[in-house]
């Protein structure tokens, strides 16, 4: 930045950037101080910011009370699924709708947008009933199903974005050299786009491993479902959950989305936004 | 949840005169689908599920709202026309879940954009700590929305938690039980609404930043414009756009949202934060009521739709000014 910017000014940014660091992190660091406290201090009246005795005993605690690794186990067949599924069959359909001007595009377009606004009681009511006459409730094919409709419509937008990257000169002069239209596609443009698949499906991953709505309604039994609706379990019925294994559970679920994230948050800050607010 | 719909969506069309939008006004219409040989084969195999298991089931959701359909029950459903809707008309707490939804869309919505536009900015100058800013600003967004509310939760603890700790450090007495307390309940999820959907917020008007021309600030910084004006004059004709668009979205989704106020309040206490989704929820797969939760459900999209159509008509009005 060239412009001048007086002392005072830069204090004040300062000041004000420190507000939001502490803002932003200080729930997060309280989770982990909690997760790792044992009972003792937890339960006294002046709680401590760092655990005296730090200790794994909530950790173990919270697998003896849930089922934790069948929730991670299913999480992960759910969201694996759902993501590979829907990157799979949203590429071809984001390539046309990137290179074409048709209806169909822009009706696929549309969509994109107002499915963004739909309230998904209005979707899951009828889903259910479907997945029932199929009976495919409480099983983690209803609900793969629903992810990877769930996934398609900001799939697709990633996707288009990222087709639109790649030069169409390329896949002309593949066809010039006599390349079919599919060779062409698998060859030439398939491995430029190889980097936006991933990130999309990294994506794809995190949101259906963070979702929580649907998978409430259309698994019943514990041993089926995903970890957000087990971790509920911990809170009993009157708030009065325990908290240490609360937090030692809750915390240990959010990691492999912050790793993900960590990993694809500069194609998503940077490269896909930006490219997508110029177009 | 997709930060990248908000901010691709205002750029979908190109600008004004670009060949991308003149192609698009031309009388001519556009064929469905391109007649390349192998082009269907490749839009199916997302087209159907798309059809069957989105498109069909939003329609048979509407169709549901005008019959009598319950869970668990022999008789067959029927059509009762605009039965539900008429009861919906009479029911006072759907109408009171309906303003707090409205209380909680807005007073997430306006402060989340308001502090995101701030950190935007500061990350958006050379600052030192610009990087861990960056990094810790994901952590709400790569989070299980269910984490944050029972992080919250322990933030909010009466006894063991970090807040009443340091009102009880400041002197401010004892603290309070703020997810019960029927005054501060409202307030208390909101202001974790305000955390979890900052990032988004943040890293969409960033991106809008990044595209003002940096050679117009130095121009105006030259022609001696203070910071405020610099920032009414160059920075916020470019950033509308994206502001826009990112308010709109934060709106319906603050309204739709369900999975936050579920696991801190549970609509309580005396249904003070039941946004309507979580009235919708219960009276769908708790009592069963599928035609009834479905007339809700359409009474929200129809809540939507006018903020959608506000906000398109706010585009336009941006549209002449430029």
């Amino acid at each position: 930045m060239s412009l001048r910017t007086s002392r005072s000014a830069r204090t004040g940014q300062y000041v004000a950037l420190l507000g939001y660091l502490v803002f932003l992190a200080f729930p997060f660091l309280w989770l982990i101080s909690t997760a790792f406290k044992p009972a003792r201090e937890l339960g006294s009246l002046h709680p401590t910011w760092i655990p005296e005795h730090p200790t794994l005993d909530n950790f173990r605690q919270a697998f003896d009370e849930q089922p934790l690794l069948q929730a991670a186990a299913n999480s992960l067949v759910a969201a694996l699924s759902a993501a590979l599924i829907a990157v799979v069959i949203a590429t071809p359909m984001a390539y046309v709708m990137a290179r074409h001007r048709t209806r169909l595009s822009a009706a696929a377009t549309g969509w994109v947008v107002v499915s963004q606004a739909f309230p998904f009681v209005l979707l899951i009511i009828p889903l259910f009933l479907i997945l029932k006459n199929l009976h495919l409730i409480n099983s983690l094919w209803g609900l793969i199903m629903v992810y990877v409709v769930w996934a398609l419509p900001f799939a697709l937008w990633m996707l288009v974005g990222y087709v639109r990257a790649v030069p169409p000169e390329l896949e002309e002069a593949a066809s010039v050299d006599g390349a079919s239209r599919l060779r062409t596609l698998v060859s030439v443009t398939i491995p430029l786009l190889a980097p936006g698949i991933v990130a999309t499906a990294l994506f794809a991953f995190i949101t259906a491993w963070n979702e929580f709505f649907f998978a409430l309604v259309l698994l019943k039994t514990p041993e089926k479902q995903t970890l957000p609706v087990v971790l509920t379990h911990f809170l009993g019925a009157e708030g009065a959950a325990e908290l240490g294994p609360l937090a030692a559970a809750a915390f240990l679920a959010t990691l492999p989305s912050l790793v993900l994230f960590a990993v694809i948050q500069r194609r998503i800050t940077g490269g896909m936004l930006a490219g997508a607010v110029k177009s | 949840m997709t930060l990248a719909n908000a901010t691709v969506q205002s750029g979908q069309h190109g600008p004004p005169g670009s060949p991308l939008s003149r192609r698009g006004r031309q009388g001519r219409q556009a064929p469905l689908i391109n007649r390349n040989a192998g082009t269907w084969f490749l839009v199916l195999p997302a087209l159907i599920p798309i059809l069957i298991l989105s498109v069909g089931p939003l329609l048979y959701g509407v169709a549901l709202a005008f019959t009598d359909a319950q869970s668990g029950r022999t008789r067959s459903t029927q059509w009762v026309g605009g039965l539900n809707f008429q009861d919906l008309l009479h029911d006072t707490l759907f109408w009171d879940s309906f303003r707090i939804g409205l209380v909680w869309a807005v007073g997430v919505t306006v402060p989340q954009f308001l502090l995101a536009l701030g950190l935007a900015l500061l990350l958006n100058q050379n600052l030192r700590m610009r990087w861990l800013a960056r990094a810790l600003a994901i952590i709400p967004w790569a989070m299980p929305e269910v984490v944050v509310g029972i992080m919250w939760r322990l933030v909010y603890n009466p006894d063991a938690g970090v807040l009443n700790e340091i009102i009880r450090d400041l002197g401010f007495g004892d603290g309070r039980d703020w997810l019960t307390g029927l005054a501060t309940a409202l307030p208390a999820v909101i202001v974790v609404g305000v955390w979890a959907g900052m990032p988004q917020t943040t890293v969409a008007l960033l991106a809008g930043l990044q595209n003002t021309p940096h050679e117009l600030h130095e121009a105006a910084a030259l022609d001696g414009a203070g910071a405020w004006r610099r920032f009414r004059t160059v920075t916020w004709p470019a950033l509308r756009p994206v502001a826009l668009a990112i308010t709109a979205l934060n709106f319906i989704w603050n309204f739709n949202s369900f999975a936050l106020v579920y696991v801190l309040t549970n609509g309580g206490p005396g249904g003070r934060t039941r946004l309507p989704m979580l009235f919708a929820y219960e009276e769908a797969f708790r009592y069963g009521q599928f035609g009834y939760a479905a007339a809700m459900g359409c009474v929200m999209v129809a809540v939507i739709s006018v903020v959608l159509a506000l906000h398109l008509v706010g585009r336009l009005r941006g549209g002449e000014d430029r």
